[in-house]
């Protein structure tokens, strides 16, 4: 096989710790430019293939490609194109956020100078100015983390693995954090790497999405391929009394009703001429809902589908009773 | 590829680092010098009488090479928690993905411990001579003294560095020096090998800070120092090989998890 110009090329990758299989052959090409989004429940081996592709840990089997370089041959080089942002913050908890970007500066050989000029840059980009002069026991979680990816971001790496960015993070700095890593692809070109969890993120920020569920990839494409994977597009319709539910049931094609809740479900790809021949087909009845909600898959449907396990674990039941949406 | 001379810089780099912490939180590299500097003063003034009348001249004279050695002993706890702090915490993650020579991290820590032990030996050198310490070694002697302390400092430093790596959090890396530092007490740091009973001064004999305290209070005093200083420069170099051997592996191996 030739060098793959992607990326980041992954091909047959296994790990394996004692005798629990993390990673069973992974498959994976990301395009320069573009944020690809590894997602997966806790345990899918997200972390694991992170610190294997960012030199950390050592594949059973496999190759890869970081920036064109073989991972297994020339780990220097693919440590210069990289810039990795675990899930524990890799900061000097007992320097300041100045310090610790000079820190990570000196080490990429910037020389004095211009290690403070871009510790600065990078401190005023991240809205840490303030801050930069004390000492880290002072800061916030979600500047913790900005600190972090700044020291990522210090040796301006074409290629930033960021495992987990926003776990722990309340929702202002989530946001906080979505606007910086989409500024890092449309300003500054990097390829990302994300592995995360919620799949609002990965729906909002990833061209591409893989879900990894018990190391193997299930399922790949972008947000859009991905809902449509799983039907689960449909139309809830509330009438205002029995009489109308029952008449309404009698022209639809239902695919779930509530005679508590006075609700009916009609399949519907959520499109508007799709709700233009429902709402027809409804006044030719003469009736008229008393409220109309429309339901896009999105990737938690998808998500659930995919790595849903009959395993008898509470994990598992609490998957179950999400699925039922 | 990383080159000599960038190991050098990465070293230089962390060592700045490391002395920052030092000078940040000097509670950590005090405690290290409290340790010798109180059993100075509590043997001089509570014990010293006694003990110097058995021994026969100045106490005190008897009493501070080994306790410069100790120094070395209690140092280790600072080192041990300062590795294993940054090996649980991200920071050894960041530097690994880094194109910067993985060796740096260690010896940064080696060469700012080293630096801090003297230092302390230094300070304690100090109080010594200010509470009737009296060596008398000709410029000669002195840097043989200067070499042996530093030599001391550096293999327990090794060591040190091995049990911060060995260790899963940084309250278990401050407990497993211990053991090392309560030896100097069963050698003949306090007082002679020969005045303890069989079997202690068997051990005393053959462990090493027996040989290295007499080593050191041989060139400060003058005192006889016969073949010890072969055994002093074996024990350093063995246990600077057993330190580094097994944090080198250690590291890789603590690494890969």
């Amino acid at each position: 096989m030739t060098t793959p110009s992607s990326a980041i090329a992954v091909r047959g990758l296994r790990k394996s710790f004692k005798n629990k299989l993390v990673l069973d052959g992974i498959d994976l090409d990301i395009k320069e430019g573009t944020v690809f989004s590894l997602l997966g429940p806790n345990g899918a081996g997200k972390t694991t293939a992170v610190r294997i592709l960012s030199t950390l840990s050592k594949p059973d089997a496999g190759q890869a490609w970081i920036a064109g370089k073989e991972l297994a041959r020339e780990p220097d080089a693919v440590r210069a194109a990289i810039g990795v942002t675990g899930q524990s913050v890799a900061v000097d908890g007992l320097l300041t956020g100045l310090e610790n970007l000079i820190l990570v500066g000196k080490l990429h050989h910037l020389g004095k100078r211009e290690s403070r000029q871009r510790a600065t840059e990078l401190l005023e980009r991240f809205d840490l100015t303030e801050a930069a002069g004390k000492a880290l026991a002072t800061y916030s979680g979600g500047m913790r983390r900005k600190l972090d990816l700044a020291m990522t971001l210090v040796g301006k790496p074409r290629i930033i693995f960021l495992d987990e960015p926003t776990t722990g993070l309340d929702p202002r700095s989530r946001r906080t954090m979505w606007q910086i890593i989409h500024d890092l692809v449309s300003q500054d070109g990097v390829t990302i790497f994300l592995t995360t969890q919620y799949l609002e993120e990965a729906d909002r920020l990833a061209d591409r999405i893989a879900v990894l569920d018990q190391g193997r990839i299930v399922a790949e494409g972008t947000s859009a391929e991905l809902k449509q994977l799983v039907p689960g597009g449909h139309v809830s319709l509330r009438f205002t009394d029995a009489a109308e539910l029952d008449l309404a049931g009698s022209v639809l094609d239902i695919i779930g009703r509530d005679e508590d809740e006075l609700t009916l479900q009609v399949p519907s790809d959520g499109g508007v001429r799709s709700l233009q021949s429902l709402l027809d087909r409804l006044s030719q009845a003469n009736l008229e809902p008393a409220e109309l909600t429309v339901h896009t898959p999105d990737l938690d449907d998808v998500f659930l589908a995919l790595t849903d396990h009959p395993a008898p674990t509470p994990a598992a039941s609490t998957t179950e009773t999400g699925a039922d949406r | 590829m990383t080159s000599a001379s960038y190991t050098l810089s990465d070293t230089r780099t962390l060592l700045d680092r490391n002395f920052k912490h030092a000078l940040r939180y000097p509670a950590m590299s005090l405690s290290s010098l409290l340790m010798p500097l109180l059993f100075l003063l509590l043997f001089r003034y509570a014990f010293g009488n006694e003990l110097g009348a058995g021994i026969g001249g100045s106490y005190i004279n008897y009493l501070t090479p080994g306790l410069l050695i100790m120094t070395g002993a209690s140092s280790m706890v600072s080192t041990a928690v300062a590795v294993c702090t940054d090996m649980t915490e991200g920071i050894v993650d960041r530097l690994r993905t880094m194109s910067i020579s993985r060796f740096a991290l260690l010896a940064g820590h080696v060469a700012g411990n080293v630096i801090q032990t003297v230092a302390a030996m230094v300070i304690l050198l100090g109080v010594a001579v200010g509470i009737g310490f009296r060596p008398h070694a000709d410029a000669l002697h002195w840097l043989g003294a200067i070499g042996v302390a530093a030599l001391t400092a550096w293999a327990l430093t090794w060591l040190a560095l091995a049990m911060g790596l060995s260790a899963k959090a940084p309250e278990g890396a401050s407990n497993l020096p211990m053991p090392v530092i309560l030896l100097p007490f069963l050698s003949s740091a306090f007082v002679p090998a020969a005045s303890m009973s069989p079997g202690l001064r068997q051990f005393a004999e053959y462990q090493p800070f027996t040989p290295i305290t007499e080593t050191l209070r041989g060139l400060l005093l003058g005192t006889p120092i016969g073949n010890q200083w072969i055994y002093a420069l074996c024990w350093c170099v063995g246990l600077t090989v057993v330190g580094y051997v097994a944090s080198r592996r250690l590291f890789d191996r603590r690494a890969e998890l």
